[in-house]
């Protein structure tokens, strides 16, 4: 039950006006940033280059990735008795404008293990070049076993650092999610600086703040499939009512032992007639 | 104008006075160390049940990283019928409040009526917006009159919204968060009183800016019940002075006995009252 979602004639045509064109301080969605706030309004410029050559010739400074163009929002992450669920929406949010509404933001790296990104597509779509990169590497040792979860967010844990380091991060926070026969459950979290975190349950972006709270209440690492899928689409519910670079439209992931599972987009219901909302200012005349 | 040389007298007009505003942060970019204001990093939120509103609000206020008051109230009183939960600058708040509390006051000795959530919420919305933002004051307004119950926000710019239920502060999102996915319509009072406690909760413990206990405010046409700490998750569960370890805790290896002799053996009080008496003599 998917909502229609065709985009308007004048964006599909028509001539496309860079959000970005009068101030960069807006653009984007600063993506879970725990650098402290500088004088710079772009956290990863890099300082003039040392070179005698360039400086010489008067050349710009060598600048790196300073924002985000194309975004995707909250990811959110659970584990529940039998294996984990992974949510996401399916926007590419083009700074206020809902641009892409198909976007596939959660990956299947392999049997064990699904990976979702929030934050700037494109490296998004570097990062999963990167992971089927190593699963074929992984395949051709032909060793009788795959990469677990661990390994694989231990690997994105060093490919973000790594980027970070060099002052060019990929501007993404990846959630890696999967169930490994030996270890059981596993649900972490990698940002664009690195910093990464395993729990039993992860959510990134908006969902820090909205999804975060229903969490600690609600989720038990023993919970049932139904209560836990019932637990994320209020989380989702919730974002939807509450993060305006959000769509109704959203895939649900979930690992077993038996494999992983993608579902197809679904829409949620939602309630929008409440009584209050008919004439807010039936008491307060100039208010809204 | 100026017939007989005097200066006419400028009336200056009322209200803030922007002038400074300018140089100010140009002072600020220099590096001028501001004082902090005291801000209740907080969460504040109110709900709109089937008889009336539920208010509630944490109780910590910080001043910058710190926390400068645990348990502070930040439910205040505007009427016997409307109470006021507010968010942002402690003082801003404080006297926001107080000063249209008084003003609703003699508006009742002059009107001879209970007092209206609508004038309330009319006197702060002008009084902020009239000082542009300045007053960071972010204010949850409840309260039942004749017209039955009431809930709105006020933002320090001066906007205002009539809402089923709402939530400000650095913690709002958390509490909305319960709010959106718990909220009913026409709940009874202590479905409501749960929820209110719930989502405070998850701003107490979601958020760094709030913390400590949970404050509830219930008001209904019968009279506003005020909850101070109505919940304590927060306990204090250790002792600040550390009870004094028995003796024989620790094994004894050495002891040494040392005398020491007694002061009065040593020092010899003489009394001569003539020198006393020269000594005393100030003149």
């Amino acid at each position: 039950m998917i909502p229609h979602c065709q985009l308007p004639s004048h964006i599909a045509t028509g001539p496309h006006v860079s959000p970005f064109v009068s101030s960069p301080s807006h653009a984007g969605r600063a993506e879970d940033l725990h650098v402290p706030s500088s004088g710079s309004s772009a956290p990863f410029s890099v300082a003039p280059s040392a070179d005698h050559a360039e400086a010489s010739a008067g050349a710009e400074p060598r600048k790196h990735t300073t924002y985000p163009y194309v975004t995707g929002n909250s990811v959110l992450a659970i584990k529940y008795k039998d294996g984990v669920l992974m949510a996401a929406d399916m926007l590419g949010a083009y700074g206020s404008t809902k641009r892409y509404k198909s976007v596939q933001r959660i990956l299947r790296v392999n049997d064990t293990t699904i990976v979702g990104a929030s934050g700037e597509i494109s490296d998004f779509q570097y990062i999963s070049n990167l992971l089927d990169e190593l699963m074929t590497q992984d395949f051709c040792y032909d060793d009788g076993c795959t990469m677990t979860p661990k390994e694989v967010h231990a690997y994105l844990c060093r490919v973000m650092y790594n980027r970070r380091n060099k002052m060019d991060p990929l501007w993404n926070s990846l959630v890696v999610a999967g169930v490994d026969k030996t270890s059981g459950s596993f649900v972490g979290s990698v940002g664009m600086l690195g910093t990464s975190y395993t729990d039993s349950h992860v959510a990134t972006s908006f969902g820090n703040h909205l999804s975060r709270p229903l969490f600690r209440e609600f989720q038990r690492d023993d919970m049932s499939l139904e209560e836990a899928v019932s637990l994320m689409q209020e989380a989702l519910r919730v974002l939807f009512y509450r993060d305006k670079t959000s769509i109704n439209k959203y895939v649900l992931a979930k690992v077993e032992s038996s494999g992983v599972a993608i579902s197809k987009p679904f829409a949620l219901d939602t309630k929008w007639d409440l009584k209050a909302f008919v004439n807010p200012s039936k008491h307060a005349v100039g208010s809204w | 104008m100026a017939s007989s040389g005097c200066l006419v007298s400028e009336q200056k007009p009322n209200g803030f006075d922007f002038d400074l505003c300018k140089r100010n942060a140009w002072l600020e970019k220099q590096g001028l160390q501001t004082l902090k204001p005291w801000s209740t990093g907080t969460t504040i939120c109110g709900v709109v049940y089937k008889d009336g509103v539920v208010l509630g609000a944490d109780t910590r206020s910080t001043a910058g990283e710190t926390v400068a008051d645990k348990n502070c109230e930040k439910i205040h009183y505007m009427a016997p019928n409307i109470y006021c939960c507010g968010a942002g600058t402690a003082a801003d708040t404080e006297n926001v409040t107080g000063m249209i509390s008084s003003q609703l006051e003699l508006h009742r000795f002059r009107t001879n009526r209970e007092s209206r959530v609508v004038t309330s919420l009319t006197l702060l919305k002008s009084h902020l917006f009239r000082y542009q933002g300045y007053i960071s004051a972010a204010l949850v307004l409840g309260g039942v009159d004749c017209k039955g119950p009431h809930l709105f926000t006020v933002f320090p710019h001066g906007s205002t919204d009539a809402l089923p239920f709402c939530t400000m502060g650095s913690g709002s999102l958390n509490a909305m968060a319960v709010y959106e996915s718990g909220y009913k319509e026409d709940m009874s009072k202590a479905e409501a009183m749960e929820l209110t406690k719930r989502a405070i909760r998850a701003g107490i413990f979601n958020d760094l800016g709030s913390g400590s206990n949970v404050d509830l405010c219930v008001i209904t046409s019968e009279g506003a019940e005020y909850l101070r700490n109505v919940d304590m998750p927060n306990p204090r569960t250790f002792t600040a002075v550390p009870k004094p370890f028995a003796r024989g805790t620790t094994p004894v290896l050495k002891s040494k006995e040392l005398r020491v002799p007694s002061l009065e053996s040593r020092v010899t009080i003489e009394s001569q009252e003539g020198d006393v008496a020269t000594a005393m003599d100030t003149t």
